[in-house]
Formats: structure tokens, C-alpha cells, sequence
């Protein structure tokens, strides 16, 4: 098993590298001449069209983002007990099934509640 | 020196630096993007000991799920840009991170670790599926774990109904 | 046994065995990259012309026979322009943000099997690294938008987070639905279980892996992150030069791959008659990426809620019904399996859908971010 994941961490180290090596590639070719790198402050500002940028960017933002983050790790913990029935449910039964069957209808709930209250709505 | 021992401290190398990098970088952005790589180290720490899944999982929840959730926390701190200032606390929590570090490095010198003379497992995920869900399986920790995401989810709902 | 390993194998006898290990997979690897960049090039090219030929118009045709060479001439005008960085923007975030989308497109590939045993590595928990590697992309984006420090940017980032976030759920609970036949997660023990095509088996959960990963993609009518007349082009707005091209890279690299994942968990992989498997493996991705073009010049984009409330209210609950009726059919009818299951499932998806449809009207009114 390790060698299979020793191909998958010399891959990550061959995709990092070949993807570091596209920006600096251009890098590279300013040294010979044949990419120009002429900054000046109005090129190099915040862009909005023309017009001037008012405040800052890095506000607070819309609090809805982060519900849906919630919810998601919530349903991203369910699909990781999911796979492992997935793959044996054949062998497990119809316990197994009942089983995420009530996991799924306690989550179900919470699901059903937040449809009704409206807050998976985007306001 | 196996190479499994150089990956094993190259991967620690990576994620204790990162960890720290998380504590002491002022950008609070930057130490979220540190936070990720640290969880993405710590993936990589379980694929040395064989658990294929779990590492999975790890970037799966961790690396895909949770670092989204601090990144949009961040969106949600008032006047981020002025990064991460020092509180009152500092010292404080200084103090007790040390002691918890010192409790965590007793611990790990004087437990004796039992190595197993088994191989492990392969492949990992039917053997965690019959664990989880076969018989003399871990089914009521799975269904309160089930209410527990209940309330996780119940939780998110007030906060956003208090607005 | 795969190809690379057979040829690490051989490979001993001249050898030892770390460089047999090192040469294979280098040969693998390069094979793969090559795959993946003269893809992507196919990709562009059939775009921009198909999506011409939608539109009623030719299409670039200037640079060479059919303008073939087109993407040539645009590469290397991307490799000479200047690499411009915002003032403001955060520059070691802005230079990493390309990195971290591109690089999980490319890993993708490292379990997909483009024949019998071609295959990188045949992981054991195959479609789950698959999922698990393309969702740090979207930290990627959000990178990107960040270190811009631009309004636009960063809205987009936002929107890019959210859409990514809420289509994972349905795709991948499609995606169990497969594994409930397959019993495996490793891809190329998938692509062997697929006597009969999965899509014919749960047309349910094909439907909702295709729209889902349009969405994950941010294709279009799902590419509100780039929508440009609302925030013109968004999170890739502040980026020229080599850089921009990394993320136009990156977002036909994920095109690829979610192509790739979709004939292999769906239509049956490299298995196909007559014609050699690696050539059929190319019409399926061939052919799923020309669907990706047709519902893009002819279905208009969505709006932010009505993107939302799609994968919530209708994507989710329709992959949570898929998943618990194939469950229960692997469970309870395996004699039925093939062609009782086929009807079944043909009919409770056309029975969902048209039930969706006829009640649950997505958005109305007018709507902020």
C-alpha cells in the first residue's frame, strides 16, 4: 500500500513543481528582455472599472456564507461514514441499513427544520 | 534510515512549523492558510502509519470542510486587517499551553508503545465499515454522533434567525 | 497488477529497485502530464469552435488550417505580457492562489484508469482521494479572490466557496450510489463492475453527478463566479500573464477530470466493443465535455439563490432518495439487479424530476449577493 502512496506523494511534489514553473517561467524571460515589468501605481491599483475603490476590501460579509459552511461539515461527516457502509452493505445486512437509515432521518430533522424556518433560503 | 522515517520527519518538520506559523503570523488570512497546510501535513502523517482512510477523511473534512469554515469565520471578525494584536490573555494562555505541552510530552516518554506485530489491513474501509456497522458494531456512538450533528445543525439555524 | 507496476518489475532487472521505482513512475507521470496538457488544448479548441458553431458564428479561424494554432498564438502571448500585481493585494497569497487550484486538478489524475490496469496508482479508497483532493481547489479560489484585494474578487471567491460547498454534498452521495453496486471505492474495480453502464442502472444519480459537477466546475449556467456583468469575471480579474493562464489551465484541468470521473463511475469507463478501450475512454470524456457545451449555449446562468436553493432543495433531497433506494435494491432484490432495477430507477427519476419541477419554484423576487 505504501508504494501506491509513495506515487501519490511524488506526484504532488512533480504537480506543485510544474505548476510553480508556469509563473516563473515569464520570470525568467524578463531577464532575457522579453517580458516587460514596468509598474507604475495606477497600473498596479485596485481595479473597479474606473473607478476609484472606496474602503476596504477585507470586510465583514454576509453572515449566509457561513451557515452553509456549517451545514456543510455537518453533511461532510455523514458522507464519511457513508462510504465505508457503501462498500459492505451487501455482506452487513439490513441492520446496517437501518442503522444510517436513523442516522440519516436524525439528521433529517435538522434538515427539515431549516427548510420550514426558511433560512436555507438566500436573502 | 528508512525513507518512511525521512518522509515521517519531513512531514512533522512541516506541520510543527506550520502550526507555529498559525500562532505567531499577524495576517490572520495567512495563518488560516497555514492551518490548512498543517491539516494537509497531518493527512500525509497517517498515510505513513497505513490508515488510508482516515487520511482521506483528513483532507476530505479537514482540508476541504473546516479550513472554509475559518476562512468565512474570518470574513465574519471585525476589522481583520489590523491582523492578530495581543491581548490581556497572552501571557495566560502561554502559560497553560506550556503546561499542556509538558503533560503531552510526559505522557508520550513514559507510556510503553506497543508495537503491533500484525500487518495492517488492507483495504482499510471494508474492515471500517464491518467495525462500524457489523455485528457487535458501534451503532449507538454512531446514532449519538447522529444527534450531536443534529445539534450542530440546530445551532446554525439560531444563529442565523437571531438576526 | 498495473501497467507501472509490471514495468517497475521489469524494470529490477537492470536496476535497483529505488531507481526502477523512480524511472516508472516518471514515465507514468510524464505520460499523464502529457495526457492532461494535449487535453486541455482539445478542450479549448472544441469550445471556443463548438461554441461558435452554437452561437451562429465561426469561431476563431484565422491562426492556421481551422485555426488550430489559435491557442498557440494565445499562449505565447500570455507568456510575453507583463505580470502585473495589485499594490494593495497580498502578494505571496495573489502568487500561490494559481498553484493551489492547478495542482489538485493534476492529482486527480493520478487514479484515473484510462484502460485495463493503465492506471497511476489504484488506490483502495480511490473516489473518495478523488473528492478529498478536488476540494482544496476551492481554497485555491478563495485565494485568489483574497490576495487580489479587490471587491469583485473577493464577492466572487465568496460565491465560489459557497457553490463548491453546497454541490459536494449531492455529487458525492451520487457518487455512494455507486459504490453500493461497485462494493469498492477503487476506480478501476468500478470500471469492471460496469458490465451494464451505471448510468442506465441510476439514471437518478447520473443526473445529479452531471449538474453537480457543472456546478463544482463552475461551468456555465453554474458560473456566477465569473459572471460578467454583475462582477466582471471575478476572482481571476487582478491576474495577467502566466498566472491567469495557471488558473484558465486550472479550470479546464477540473473540466477534464470531473469528464474523466464521470465516464469512469458512469458510462462504463475504458469498456466499450470493438473499438481499443483507451479510444473509448476518449469518446465518453469526448462526449460528456460536448454535453458540458450544450447545456452552456443553451441554458441561461442562474441566480445566486436560485443556485443555492437548487443544490439544497433539490439536488439534496433527490440524492439522499437515490442513495436510500439503490441501497435498499442491493440489498433486498440482487437477482432483480440489472434490468428490473433499470425500469425502476428510470421511473422514480422521471417521477422526481417532474415532481421537482412542478412544485418547487426556485427563487422569485429580487436578491442581494
Amino acid at each position: 500500500m505504501l508504494t501506491d502512496y509513495g506515487y501519490v506523494g511524488l506526484f504532488l511534489i512533480i504537480a506543485i513543481l510544474f505548476a510553480v514553473s508556469m509563473p516563473l517561467l515569464p520570470l525568467t524571460l524578463s531577464l532575457l528582455g522579453l517580458v516587460p515589468k514596468k509598474p507604475n501605481p495606477i497600473k498596479t491599483s485596485t481595479y473597479e472599472c474606473g473607478v476609484e475603490t472606496i474602503g476596504k476590501t477585507w470586510v465583514q460579509f454576509n453572515f449566509r456564507y457561513y451557515f452553509y459552511a456549517l451545514l456543510f461539515v455537518v453533511f461532510d461527516i455523514l458522507i464519511v461514514f457513508l462510504f465505508p457502509w457503501a462498500t459492505k452493505l451487501k455482506q452487513l445486512g439490513a441492520g446496517a441499513f437501518v442503522a444510517v437509515l436513523a442516522f440519516l432521518l436524525i439528521l433529517m430533522v435538522g434538515y427539515i427544520y431549516a427548510w420550514m424556518k426558511r433560512v436555507l433560503e438566500w436573502k | 534510515m528508512t525513507v518512511l522515517d525521512i518522509v515521517f520527519w519531513l512531514l512533522a518538520v512541516i506541520s510543527i512549523g506550520a502550526a507555529l506559523a498559525v500562532v505567531f503570523l499577524q495576517n490572520i488570512f495567512r495563518a488560516a492558510l497555514f492551518l490548512v497546510l498543517c491539516f494537509f501535513a497531518v493527512a500525509g502523517l497517517f498515510i505513513t502509519l497505513q490508515a488510508d482512510f482516515l487520511a482521506v477523511a483528513q483532507v476530505l473534512i479537514y482540508v476541504g470542510a473546516i479550513s472554509i469554515l475559518i476562512i468565512l469565520a474570518i470574513m465574519l471578525t471585525r476589522e481583520m486587517w489590523r491582523g492578530n494584536p495581543g491581548g490581556r490573555f497572552q501571557l495566560p494562555a502561554f502559560i497553560i499551553a506550556l503546561g499542556l505541552f509538558g503533560v503531552m510530552v510526559w505522557a508520550v516518554i513514559n507510556t510503553s508503545w506497543q508495537i503491533s506485530a500484525e500487518l495492517p489491513l488492507v483495504p482499510t474501509t471494508a474492515a471500517i465499515g464491518s467495525r462500524l456497522f457489523g455485528e457487535g458494531g458501534l451503532l449507538l456512538p454512531l446514532e449519538i454522533a447522529a444527534v450531536l450533528l443534529l445539534a450542530a445543525i440546530l445551532g446554525a439555524i439560531v444563529l442565523v434567525r437571531e438576526k | 497488477m498495473t501497467l507501472i507496476g509490471q514495468f517497475r518489475d521489469w524494470l529490477i532487472n537492470f536496476m535497483p529497485e529505488w531507481a526502477a521505482y523512480i524511472v516508472a513512475f516518471l514515465v507514468g507521470v510524464v505520460a499523464i502530464i502529457a495526457f492532461v496538457l494535449v487535453m486541455i488544448i482539445v478542450f479549448i479548441y472544441l469550445e471556443r469552435r463548438l461554441i461558435g458553431r452554437f452561437q451562429v458564428r465561426l469561431g476563431p479561424n484565422r491562426c492556421g488550417p481551422e485555426g488550430i494554432f489559435q491557442l498557440i498564438a494565445d499562449s505565447i502571448k500570455l507568456l510575453t505580457k507583463e505580470d502585473i500585481v495589485p499594490a494593495k493585494g497580498d502578494f505571496w497569497v495573489h502568487f500561490l492562489a494559481p498553484i493551489v487550484t492547478f495542482a489538485p486538478a493534476l492529482m486527480v489524475f493520478a487514479v484515473v484508469p484510462f484502460h485495463k490496469g493503465v492506471v497511476l496508482t489504484d488506490l483502495d479508497v480511490g473516489i473518495l482521494y478523488v473528492v478529498a483532493i478536488s476540494s482544496i481547489s476551492v481554497v485555491g479560489i478563495y485565494m485568489a479572490g483574497w490576495g487580489s484585494n479587490n471587491k469583485y474578487s473577493l464577492i466572487a471567491a465568496l460565491r465560489a466557496v459557497a457553490q463548491a460547498i453546497s454541490y459536494e454534498l449531492p455529487v458525492v452521495m451520487a457518487a455512494v450510489g455507486v459504490i453500493l453496486i461497485a462494493g469498492s471505492l477503487s476506480l478501476s474495480k468500478i470500471v469492471e463492475a460496469q458490465t451494464i453502464p451505471f448510468f442506465l442502472l441510476q439514471p437518478l444519480g447520473f443526473f445529479i453527478f452531471l449538474l453537480g459537477s457543472m456546478a463544482e466546475i463552475n461551468r456555465s449556467p453554474f458560473d456566477l463566479l465569473e459572471a460578467e456583468s454583475e462582477i466582471v469575471t471575478g476572482y481571476n480579474m487582478e491576474y495577467s500573464g502566466m498566472k491567469f493562464g495557471l488558473l484558465y489551465l486550472s479550470e479546464y484541468g477540473h473540466t477534464l477530470a470531473a469528464s474523466c470521473i464521470i465516464t469512469t463511475l458512469f458510462l462504463g469507463g475504458w469498456q466499450g466493443p470493438l473499438l481499443p478501450p483507451f479510444l473509448w475512454f476518449l469518446i465518453k470524456v469526448l462526449l460528456v465535455f460536448f454535453v458540458f457545451l450544450w447545456v452552456r449555449s443553451t441554458v441561461p446562468r442562474l441566480r445566486v439563490d436560485q443556485l443555492m436553493a437548487f443544490a439544497w432543495k433539490c439536488l439534496l433531497p433527490m440524492a439522499l432518495i437515490n442513495l436510500l433506494l439503490i441501497g435498499a435494491q442491493v440489498l433486498w432484490f440482487p437477482k432483480a439487479l440489472p434490468w428490473g432495477m433499470m425500469v425502476v430507477n428510470f421511473a422514480v427519476a422521471g417521477i422526481l424530476i417532474l415532481l421537482w419541477s412542478r412544485l418547487f419554484a426556485l427563487g422569485g423576487g429580487r436578491v442581494e449577493v
